[in-house]
């Protein structure tokens, strides 16, 4: 079960890393925060008690509000450069 | 093995094969249908621990309003497809990093919970035992995340609209 999830989290750290596209990088930031859900419901499991769960929900939650946030800055970014790859959009670099 | 740890072992067989697949699709789109896979064996991995309403609720945000939500981000940004227009020329480093965070997470969980398989008794998590907690236990974080998602739905449409109207 773990293993399980050390696996999706190190997977989502090679495609943050790896992709150029930002809607990519989004969705391996997905990826993360499953692996995360899955062991909070493991260890829920495991110590017999509902609170993994319950911070589960949150954690899906918040990864709604993220994935919402998230692309409606690339759709903006997109609107204004014509491009959505990360190594490009360097407006914070000086 | 049982039946359990047989069905978690294809189950985990193919979220892995899916989530290696999201990171290394060419075409974007194939790479959000991978994602389902991997979130859909996520919510299974959650029904075979039990937890059935974090099982659906996976599978109604995750594979049905996230996963739409990235479809519909790639076709309003026109997705490039093939590999280099996907990935930078980091995939080496890339690799190397995402190995080693999958050996010290696996060393470090290996070392710390070093489980057998749990002999206690499946302990539910129904949706009146996680909604009986959530309202008794943590109602201020409850209203915490449903003001995070106001906000967030608020922000959204702020940023998206267009601007032309004063």
């Amino acid at each position: 079960m773990l293993t399980f999830a050390a696996v999706l989290f190190a997977t989502g750290v090679y495609g943050v890393l790896a992709r150029r596209n930002a809607v990519l990088v989004l969705m391996s930031i997905e990826l993360m925060l499953n692996a995360v859900n899955i062991n909070l419901v493991a260890f829920s499991q495991h110590l017999q008690q509902i609170t993994g769960q319950v911070f589960a929900l949150f954690v899906i939650a918040v990864a709604a509000a993220e994935v919402g946030i998230g692309l409606a800055i690339v759709i903006l970014i997109y609107r204004n450069r014509e491009t959505i790859n990360v190594d490009e959009v360097n407006l914070l670099k000086w | 093995m049982n039946s359990q740890e047989i069905a978690f072992v294809i189950v985990a067989v193919a979220g892995t094969i899916g989530a290696f697949r999201v990171v290394t699709a060419r075409n974007v789109v194939h790479a959000a249908l991978y994602l389902v896979i991997t979130l859909s064996s996520a919510a299974i991995v959650y029904l075979l621990l039990a937890a059935e309403f974090v099982a659906w609720v996976q599978i109604l945000i995750y594979v049905g309003a996230i996963v739409i939500l990235f479809l519909f981000g790639l076709m309003l940004t026109k997705a490039p497809i093939g590999r280099e227009a996907l990935d930078n020329q980091r995939r080496g480093v890339a690799f190397v990093i995402g190995l080693a965070v999958f050996g010290g997470l696996f060393y470090l969980l290996q070392d710390a919970f070093p489980w057998e398989a749990s002999e206690v008794e499946p302990f539910q998590g129904t949706a009146s035992s996680v909604g009986t907690s959530i309202f008794r236990d943590f109602v201020l974080p409850f209203e915490a995340i449903s003001f995070l998602l106001l906000a967030a739905l608020i922000g959204a449409i702020v940023l998206s609209r267009k601007d032309d109207a004063p």
